[in-house]
């Protein structure tokens, strides 16, 4: 019977704790300045990715994105381009998928491979099975970018937001916040806008 | 934040393990009481993830389909940038408005825009005001938005913002707004309430209560 209670009571424990981390993740999520946590990931060429596989990289573009969103899909051609650009220079592009598929069955595996063949993405489009990344990272729409820095002390979030000024029209661009931030961090230089804000659409649960 | 949280979890840890034997003891005697808390837990742990689920629903942009065959001649639509936006957002005529930021192409929008209808027809003769506020893009208001809006029976005030300086004009909407669509505004003159989030009628009944009061 004691040994029931310990049991329950540890149960209750639990069960405190991952209410406080739950609500923790709803509304908190990495800061600029933050290290995030390394994440493994399957791709949509069936392998898996971590952060720690590339080891040549000076930092991360980590873009949530879908298929599914007006606003995702009209920044995916930008995508590539900031792929193309930026692998070179060590900020590759690192796309997840945050939705809850059985929610949003247009960006299943399945969709994501003919998307991302579709669009000729040049980076890895991985799949947040179980949705436990992008909770931890704080990501509440898609498209949200994360700017990684890789440092002794691990990679260091430098940037969140926007990838520019005009998500709808390209055309429109007069800011390219991403650019800017990952070519500040490339000359050794502080970001100067470190958060923007853009519509997009909430991550489906 | 986070870190205040950690904490102050460390510590109750800590606390909980000194105290261990005597929590024990408490256990015992309160067990039938933590039976009870127990599955209160439960409940509230399952009924949230339940309330999530219910919030989502399937792909809309693969049903964005062009629709011709709706005339939309007669469906007028304001369309304003941030400036035009502010002054229904800043009223102080002591009416309650109910504003939602939503768009054809958000499913989770969709699904709730019944219960602002709802809302709008049972509290109108409240001083209650529901304003729609559509983010849909804007070479899709004549073949998109106007034929939603026909088709839907919109009653309530339908505006489009066509602004794209969004990194300025968001965090005029609130300060702790991502930019994630739905969002809702309740307010009535100089008290506001916002909402980073889906609804159901009852949760949005609730919340226009507080201000009815």
């Amino acid at each position: 019977m004691k040994k029931t209670i310990k049991l329950m009571s540890a149960l209750v424990l639990i069960l405190c704790i991952s209410a406080f981390t739950m609500n923790n993740s709803d509304f908190g999520g990495y800061k600029v300045g933050d290290v995030a946590e390394d994440f493994s990931l399957k791709n949509i060429d069936g392998k898996m990715v971590s952060l720690s596989d590339y080891k040549d990289a000076k930092g991360f573009i980590v873009t949530f994105t879908c298929n599914t969103c007006p606003f995702a899909v009209a920044y995916e051609d930008r995508l590539v381009e900031l792929d193309k650009k930026y692998t070179e220079k060590g900020y590759p592009v690192i796309a997840i998928m945050p939705n809850n598929t059985d929610v949003k069955p247009g960006d299943n595996m399945e969709a994501m491979k003919k998307r991302a063949k579709e669009k000729g993405f040049t980076f890895p489009y991985l799949m947040d099975e179980g949705q436990k990344v992008y909770p931890k990272f704080g990501a509440t729409k898609t498209p949200h970018i994360y700017i990684l820095e890789k440092t002794k002390k691990g990679n260091v979030v430098k940037y969140i937001g926007a990838i520019d000024d005009s998500p709808r029209n390209p055309s429109g661009v007069k800011v390219k916040y991403v650019e800017n931030a990952v070519d500040a961090l490339l000359s050794g230089k502080e970001v100067e806008l470190k958060e923007t804000k853009a519509i997009g659409c909430s991550i489906k649960v | 934040m986070k870190i205040v949280i950690h904490n102050s979890l460390k510590h109750f840890l800590y606390k909980t393990l000194l105290n261990y034997n005597i929590y024990n003891e408490v256990l015992i005697n309160f067990k039938a009481m933590k039976l009870k808390l127990l599955i209160v837990a439960i409940l509230i742990i399952t009924s949230c993830k339940q309330e999530k689920k219910t919030v989502a629903e399937s792909t809309d942009i693969d049903k964005n389909k062009v629709d011709n065959s709706i005339d939309v001649k007669n469906i007028a639509l304001e369309i304003y940038d941030y400036e035009g936006i502010e002054k229904f957002l800043n009223k102080k005529d002591d009416k309650i408005y109910v504003i939602n930021f939503w768009a054809t192409w958000c499913a989770p929008c969709v699904k709730e825009l019944p219960y602002f209808e709802k809302l709008n027809s049972e509290y109108r003769d409240k001083n209650v005001e529901v304003i729609l506020i559509s983010l849909d893009f804007p070479h899709l208001y004549e073949s998109k938005l106007k034929p939603f809006i026909k088709k839907r029976g919109l009653k309530s005030k339908v505006i489009a913002l066509n602004d794209d300086d969004m990194n300025t004009w968001i965090p005029k909407v609130n300060k702790d707004w991502s930019g994630a669509i739905p969002a809702t505004i309740i307010y009535k003159n100089d008290s506001s309430k916002f909402f980073e989030q889906s609804f159901t009628y009852d949760e949005l009944e609730t919340e226009l209560k507080q201000f009815l009061n």
